[in-house]
């Protein structure tokens, strides 16, 4: 749907886009063509000359295994923050839109670590998963079990889950709540009536019927999980140990400003704008189905 | 209520009461960690129950040295330089998306669709995929240690613009007929009919646009050397290092008590627009 009447052109509307389009060419156009040019470029050590090398990065790259074990990393940990936050998000959200009173309580319970930075979120579960003081890990001494994620790569993988998934259960509750109340009482109705008992209600109607906003939060889950969880990686355990929880998003920042690859990571930053882009799409496709429903 | 399961029922406020407690417990321990001496902090195991320390550890923290490691910058001129940032992200995306989609959709001028893929092009190059290249460009420009550096890579958005044309586009084509009828210029009709329209729709991306700007770390992270510049988010990071030498924990969970503070009050106290804005900008 566009206007079908419009102001008389003048020099008025490229003023008005004037701010946008040059911040966007600026920092966000400029930086990303020097990023593809770059990836095709070697620099030597002292920084003195550079070679125009094609692919080669890219090359290079495909051919690192450690590279590789980061993406397949990447893909697990995504995956793993998914499932866990969102299968908490639909159970909570399934109770939560069963209870009249109250449910707007809950709500205002479950949404806020949406506000804590991911940042914080690694340092509060740092804090209590501390090996010598941490709270948690004093309670699992308890049970028998040696917590150290300093050491232990499994358990330095699952501490970053946790942290990245506790805080991204708020955003899907809330999704899943609204589209658990959006669905129309007498469909639930109607199967109750013919004898569907609450839990055969939720698989065979309310669970179907949310399938659009599940689809749609596992891409929100995947772009959060690629990207916005830098900060707790960096606070908990810094790619460690023995890169065990090195990210491709960590990886670019550290092979970038710490390994100063400049190549290498400006081919690293390349890859992961086509995962965005792809994401973007895949987000985009489901959202004109949205409409069409 | 479809029908009546009492048990059922108890069942769901016991299942909600858990979750809510696992999710607020992190929470919690910081809180009480906050309210010890530091001493108490090195103690295992820790407190699960507040201390009497609360305001002398807000005190130290607020406005005294804070803890060792963050170079003796007070805590409260890093919430400041954060609260800076936080505010000039948000009213700097509000006010060049809401120009550049009025200009998208009131006007029909050569390379429209071109200015509009070229925002759109933005949604795809989050600051995490463009650090190296756009650190250089911020440290060619002498942005480095500014707020202006802080903030203006990060301003401009698809998303923000995208809203508002949905917004615009669902204002009845009469609004403008009438206005022209009646005399009213193209800045006229901005100022007096679209804006006092997206009242809502602005307040609701500017809770969102400053939890976002707030909670902004590795851009920060890259660009301030000076510790003056620091933000408060950043900060704990250092802190979380310094407690390998000297555990305050009590000082360092305090500081992270303030820093998630201002977005967790904003995300409660305005929650129906918060979840507007969520909803509404698909983010």
């Amino acid at each position: 749907m566009l206007k079908r009447v419009h102001f008389p052109t003048s020099y008025l509307p490229y003023l008005l886009v004037a701010p946008q389009i040059i911040i966007t060419l600026v920092f966000f156009i400029w930086p990303a063509s020097q990023a593809m040019y770059q990836s095709l470029l070697i620099e030597d050590a002292f920084g003195l000359s550079t070679e125009f090398v094609w692919f080669e990065n890219f090359q290079v790259l495909f051919e690192d295994p450690k590279y590789l074990e980061s993406f397949i990393r990447t893909m697990w940990f995504s995956g793993a923050v998914a499932l866990l936050s969102m299968g908490m998000a639909i159970i909570l959200a399934g109770f939560a839109d069963r209870v009249i009173r109250g449910a707007m309580v809950y709500r205002t319970l479950l949404i806020w670590p949406y506000a804590v930075a991911p940042v914080l979120a690694g340092a509060l579960w740092v804090f209590m998963f501390n090996p010598t003081l941490g709270i948690i890990s004093y309670f699992l001494e308890g049970f028998g079990i040696d917590w150290n994620h300093y050491l232990n790569k499994s358990q330095a993988m699952g501490l970053v889950i946790m942290a990245a998934a506790w805080k991204q259960v708020a955003y899907n509750f809330l999704f899943y709540l609204a589209a658990m109340q959006s669905i129309p009482k007498s469909v639930i109705e109607a199967a109750a009536i013919d004898g569907a008992g609450p839990l055969k209600r939720f698989w065979t109607i309310v669970f179907p019927l949310i399938s659009p906003t599940t689809f749609f939060l596992i891409v929100i889950n995947a772009v959060y999980a690629f990207f916005d969880t830098f900060g707790i990686i960096h606070a908990v355990t810094q790619g460690g140990p023995a890169g065990s929880t090195n990210i491709l998003v960590y990886k670019v920042y550290n092979d970038g400003f710490v390994g100063l690859d400049l190549g290498g990571s400006a081919a690293q930053s390349v890859i992961l704008m086509i995962l965005v882009i792809a994401m973007t799409v895949v987000q985009f496709r489901f959202v004109e189905r949205k409409v069409e429903y | 209520m479809i029908e009546n399961r009492p048990v059922l029922t108890f069942l769901s406020h016991l299942i909600l009461i858990f979750g809510v407690a696992m999710i607020a417990f992190p929470i919690w321990i910081t809180f009480v960690a906050s309210t010890h001496t530091d001493i108490r902090m090195t103690q295992v195991p820790l407190p699960l129950w507040p201390g009497d320390q609360l305001f002398v550890n807000l005190n130290e923290t607020l406005i005294g040295e804070g803890a060792a490691g963050t170079n003796n910058v007070p805590v409260w001129r890093m919430m400041l330089n954060s609260l800076v940032m936080a505010l000039s992200i948000a009213f700097g995306k509000i006010a060049i998306s809401l120009i550049s989609a009025f200009a998208i959709v009131y006007f029909k001028f050569p390379f429209r669709m071109m200015f509009f893929w070229l925002i759109f092009i933005t949604l795809m190059l989050p600051v995490e995929v463009r650090i190296l290249p756009t650190y250089e460009v911020v440290a060619k420009l002498g942005l480095l240690n500014s707020y202006a550096g802080l903030s203006l890579p990060l301003i401009a958005s698809a998303t923000a613009t995208f809203m508002f044309r949905q917004v615009f586009l669902t204002i009845p084509d009469e609004m403008l007929e009438s206005a022209r009828i009646d005399g009213a210029g193209p800045m006229r009709f901005f100022w007096d009919i679209l804006l006092p329209l997206s009242r809502t729709n602005i307040a609701a991306l500017f809770v969102i646009l400053f939890i976002y700007g707030w909670n902004q770390y590795l851009w920060p992270l890259l660009i301030t050397q000076d510790t003056n510049m620091t933000t408060i988010v950043m900060s704990i990071k250092q802190l979380l290092e310094s407690a390998e030498a000297t555990p305050e924990w009590n000082i360092i969970m305090m500081t992270a008590l303030l820093a998630m503070l201002p977005p967790i009050l904003v995300v409660v106290f305005m929650q129906k627009l918060f979840v507007k804005g969520l909803t509404e900008t698909d983010k």
